[in-house]
């Protein structure tokens, strides 16, 4: 490896992306257009119930409580939703994702300071609460924005990851730039190590520019770290960008590759839980989602955000991440070809 | 004369095509070599062959210089050799100063900038975007990178096509400073006329094989001891034409004859005007003409 040549193929690279302007543009204002469409798409909150966690006490056998949790459950237009553990509920509240908290065997309840709508419930459960310890929890709304961010961002890595080297490498291809390059002392891990760093910095250079940016916008969710997510956002980067590297490893032909390409890219569209979770979804369809590195990507980045996960407990996705970037770097390095011959 | 490339029983086959069919020859250091076909003849890939971008079927290519003493081409062989394809995209985006700045990375040794910029006659456009090029100067920036390691071998496969003809001219002269540095060019082409300008030796290929080597003197002088004139023929008596058997062709008349002199006297006895004469000799063209019976442009 001859760092001078290597970083001489990753300037190039880079700047050739930064001058392009119409892709450069394209990469920073699809998902910044993305996010603002799904702001707004889904702004408003459709549901009119009220959401009210009941912590389980029937483990317990108090009489008393069931009859009062059975009071509680008179009022209509509420969703009671049962919970064995009081953690998990009040991970729930402080992420707005129910709006109200109470455990009648200690009568005792919890409403999170900062959401009007636990503000509301609160009012409307006025007299049933009467006697009971009010406590409190903070936490902001996940909102859907907040939701799908990493969907997007992920989306967007993908595509860049996908068709910035895979469609760049079959062009360079076709159009001779391989050959001329194969004729020059550069090696061909030389010229892919370049071509992949080139793409991860760019790839998250512009992920970092578009979540900041939005982040003015919207003032995303962040449970977090941002080193978590920065590492789990190179590491599905990686993962992407040794794929597109595969794709392309043979491919003298645009449209084939750009048939490749889509292929490789819609499916995990569809089915990394960029848009929408799978949760009940037939398990055949989720066992597949598995093997597509999207789906760990996004999965991984979601849980950083909305659930403050750290990397050792989203080792799951990180692992998979790892094997799949080895496993596509491996076959595409052996498949590589400069193709010179016709 | 010292061999500086040693092509020994060459022959690259795709599936059913015979690109190559058994061919050997030799190439002096410091001359400029030149391998002439019509498109197909199989140039371009003995060329690519010697520069170890694609591996023969059999037969071999050994460098003979000092550093490569003995040695087959391979791959390594890129840090001492120079090359301009004939087909060659450059990296969108790049001015003229930053591919050259790239390309000199590649390398352990490289020629100073300024000189390979007044070398290639670059210094007017060494800021413009590669895409922005004109084919002329686009060709001159090949050529550059083609000499960016001060290679002692260089390998231009027909580095004119498509370029005007004052482009060519100019081409040409670049081509002839870089000769008088003592560098050996193997270069590919199908214009006769740069042939014959450039190269000091000759091989000349048609349907994978070699048909004839020399020099273009030797070669030329081989094949034809006559010259042509041509008159317009309406100023030649039909009776004269026919008493010596002169072709006319295309509105006019052609004369073979090893003697200028006695011809255009006889031409003057017999009162014929001279206006419009035309005299030339011989050239590649009409050699390659006279062995396969086709002409170098036409191909088949």
């Amino acid at each position: 490896m001859n760092i001078k040549r290597f970083f001489a193929v990753f300037k190039a690279r880079n700047i050739e992306f930064f001058r392009d302007k119409s892709s450069l543009g394209w990469n920073l204002i699809f998902p910044v257009l993305l996010l603002i469409g799904f702001s707004f798409i889904f702004s408003g909150d459709g549901r009119s119930a009220y959401k009210v966690g009941i912590i389980n006490i029937a483990a317990e056998g108090v009489d008393h409580a069931i009859e009062k949790q059975e009071s509680f459950k008179n009022i209509r237009f509420i969703d009671y939703i049962n919970y064995e553990s009081l953690e998990e509920a009040k991970s729930k509240l402080s992420r707005h994702t129910i709006d109200l908290i109470i455990e009648p065997s200690s009568n005792r309840y919890w409403v999170n300071k900062e959401s009007a709508k636990s503000y509301l419930v609160e009012k409307i459960f006025n007299t049933q609460l009467n006697g009971f310890n009010r406590l409190e929890t903070l936490g902001k709304k996940i909102r859907y924005v907040d939701w799908v961010l990493p969907g997007i961002l992920g989306m967007n890595m993908m595509f860049s990851c996908l068709f910035g080297v895979g469609y760049v490498i079959v062009r360079y291809r076709k159009n001779a730039v391989l050959k001329r390059l194969k004729a020059t002392p550069l090696s061909a891990f030389e010229f892919v190590s370049a071509q992949l760093l080139s793409r991860l910095f760019i790839v998250m250079f512009m992920s970092i520019v578009v979540y900041s940016g939005c982040n003015l916008l919207f003032n995303f969710f962040m449970l977090g770290s941002y080193f978590d997510l920065i590492i789990i956002g190179m590491l599905g980067a990686f993962c992407l960008i040794s794929l597109g590297l595969l794709v392309a490893s043979r491919s003298k032909s645009e449209e084939l590759i750009g048939g490749l390409l889509n292929l490789t890219s819609w499916p995990m569209m569809m089915l990394s839980g960029v848009w929408f979770s799978l949760e009940g979804a037939p398990s055949a369809l989720k066992n597949f989602a598995d093997f597509l590195p999207l789906t760990h990507l996004v999965a991984g980045a979601r849980k950083i955000i909305t659930e403050g996960a750290t990397l050792s407990e989203i080792s799951y996705h990180v692992t998979s991440l790892l094997v799949m970037s080895i496993v596509f770097l491996s076959l595409g390095a052996y498949f590589f070809s400069w193709n010179t011959e016709r | 004369m010292t061999v500086a490339i040693c092509v020994e029983a060459l022959t690259k086959k795709y599936k059913d095509v015979i690109a190559v069919n058994n061919i050997s020859f030799n190439v002096d250091q410091g001359h400029c070599f030149g391998l002439l076909g019509p498109n197909g003849a199989g140039k371009t890939t003995t060329i690519e062959i010697m520069e170890g971008i694609i591996a023969a079927t059999s037969g071999s290519v050994v460098y003979k210089s000092k550093e490569n003493q003995g040695k087959e081409v391979d791959n390594n062989m890129s840090q001492q050799i120079g090359i301009q394809f004939q087909h060659t995209a450059l990296q969108d985006f790049l001015t003229v100063k930053e591919t050259l700045n790239l390309f000199a990375a590649f390398y352990q040794h490289t020629i100073a900038q300024d000189k390979l910029i007044d070398l290639c006659d670059l210094s007017d456009f060494l800021d413009r975007d590669n895409r922005l090029l004109s084919g002329g100067q686009r060709q001159r920036l090949l050529l550059a990178l083609a000499l960016i390691n001060d290679p002692e071998i260089i390998f231009l496969d027909e580095p004119t096509t498509g370029l005007d003809p004052h482009a060519r001219r100019n081409f040409w002269q670049l081509i002839k400073n870089i000769k008088e540095q003592n560098k050996t060019i193997i270069l590919t082409t199908h214009y006769m006329d740069e042939a014959e300008q450039l190269c000091d030796d000759i091989v000349i290929m048609d349907q994978g094989k070699i048909i004839e080597s020399g020099t273009p003197h030797q070669l030329l002088n081989k094949h034809f001891k006559d010259v042509f004139i041509y008159l317009p023929k309406e100023q030649v008596p039909v009776l004269l034409i026919e008493e010596n058997q002169w072709t006319t062709l295309s509105g006019r008349v052609e004369i073979t004859t090893s003697n200028v002199e006695s011809t255009l006297a006889l031409l003057m006895d017999n009162k014929v005007s001279l206006e419009g004469l035309h005299v030339k000799s011989a050239n590649l063209d009409d050699l390659f003409l006279h062995l396969t019976g086709h002409s170098l442009r036409d191909g088949k």
